[in-house]
């Protein structure tokens, strides 16, 4: 059973304000200010994501992560790590 | 199509089993105003939404919803695994364990299982947004009730993420709503337009104002 890192933290804090932009600028899609923050983001997160792959095995599984596939059955799922 | 990504939105820290709260919880994933009934309207509804951002915004928040849904079952599944069925059949689970043995079931809290008819697609945009944001202010009333029931830290942070996230999604619709109706105004009600003005950024309106 494997313990989440500080790098999973990050890549969910990351992420997180993704997603809250992304809700943002669906409302205001021209906010130039949240374009350039969530396309910084972006570079952070595809930055990140493999380096956490690297611990966790595969996050996603149609051909976005370089991680070798076997490992998705093996790898401990969200419900089962330990925070 | 829809990716799953094989993290949580949030960490959860569940470190001592509690039954009594996991019979509560089970609401927020199988009951009237819970996170099952939130991302499948949200995501049913946005065929028929005609704005531009509203489509999008229902989108997304239906994509949200769903791995509220994941914290969910991943806080009730951190409750209830070790428990004996004399101690689920203690705290009020006799007949869920019968059921469902500690497996997860979409039910309410009194056990009444999903159904359909607790969500509404109107087809029309502002029936609909409107059924949206008193969705997400049942949601937000519900997580504060369950915040009031317990005592255990890291479900009170996970319950308090959720309820926010439940209001900053009310907020998301309330701008929806403003955008629908001055579409409706504009007599851009029944065409596909690229979105009305741009009212948020280019005017004064806030929010709070839309629903008047």
């Amino acid at each position: 059973m494997k313990r989440a890192t500080p790098l999973l933290y990050k890549l969910q804090d990351l992420e997180f304000a993704a997603l809250e932009l992304k809700l943002y600028l669906d409302t205001h899609p021209n906010d130039k200010k949240a374009q350039q923050d969530f396309t910084n983001l972006t570079y952070q997160i595809m930055q990140l994501m493999p380096e956490v792959e690297r611990y966790y095995g595969p996050l996603t599984q149609y051909g976005f992560s370089k991680e070798n596939p076997a490992r998705w059955i093996k790898d401990p799922w969200p419900w089962e790590i330990i925070y | 199509m829809w990716m799953y990504e094989k993290k949580l939105q949030r960490p959860i820290r569940i470190e001592k089993p509690d039954l009594r709260m996991a019979k509560f919880l089970i609401t927020q994933y199988g009951g009237p105003d819970g996170e099952l009934s939130a991302a499948l309207k949200y995501l049913n509804q946005r065929y028929s939404m005609k704005n531009k951002r509203a489509k999008a915004l229902l989108t997304d928040i239906g994509t949200e919803e769903l791995g509220h849904l994941e914290m969910i079952a991943t806080m009730v599944y951190k409750l209830v695994k070790n428990a004996t069925p004399e101690q689920m059949m203690a705290a009020g689970l006799g007949a869920q364990f019968a059921e469902h043995n500690r497996a997860l079931f979409y039910s309410d809290a009194n056990g009444n299982p999903w159904t359909a008819s607790y969500i509404q697609t109107k087809g029309d945009p502002i029936v609909d947004l409107i059924d949206d944001i008193a969705g997400e202010e049942k949601a937000r009333a519900t997580y504060e009730n369950l915040i009031q029931m317990t005592d255990d830290p890291g479900l009170i942070d996970a319950l308090r993420f959720l309820r926010e996230r439940e209001v900053v999604h009310a907020l998301r619709f309330r701008e929806a709503l403003y955008i629908v109706r001055e579409d409706k105004k504009n007599y851009k009600y029944d065409v596909e337009v690229d979105g009305a003005k741009d009212i948020f950024t280019d005017t004064n309106f806030t929010p709070d104002e839309i629903l008047d």
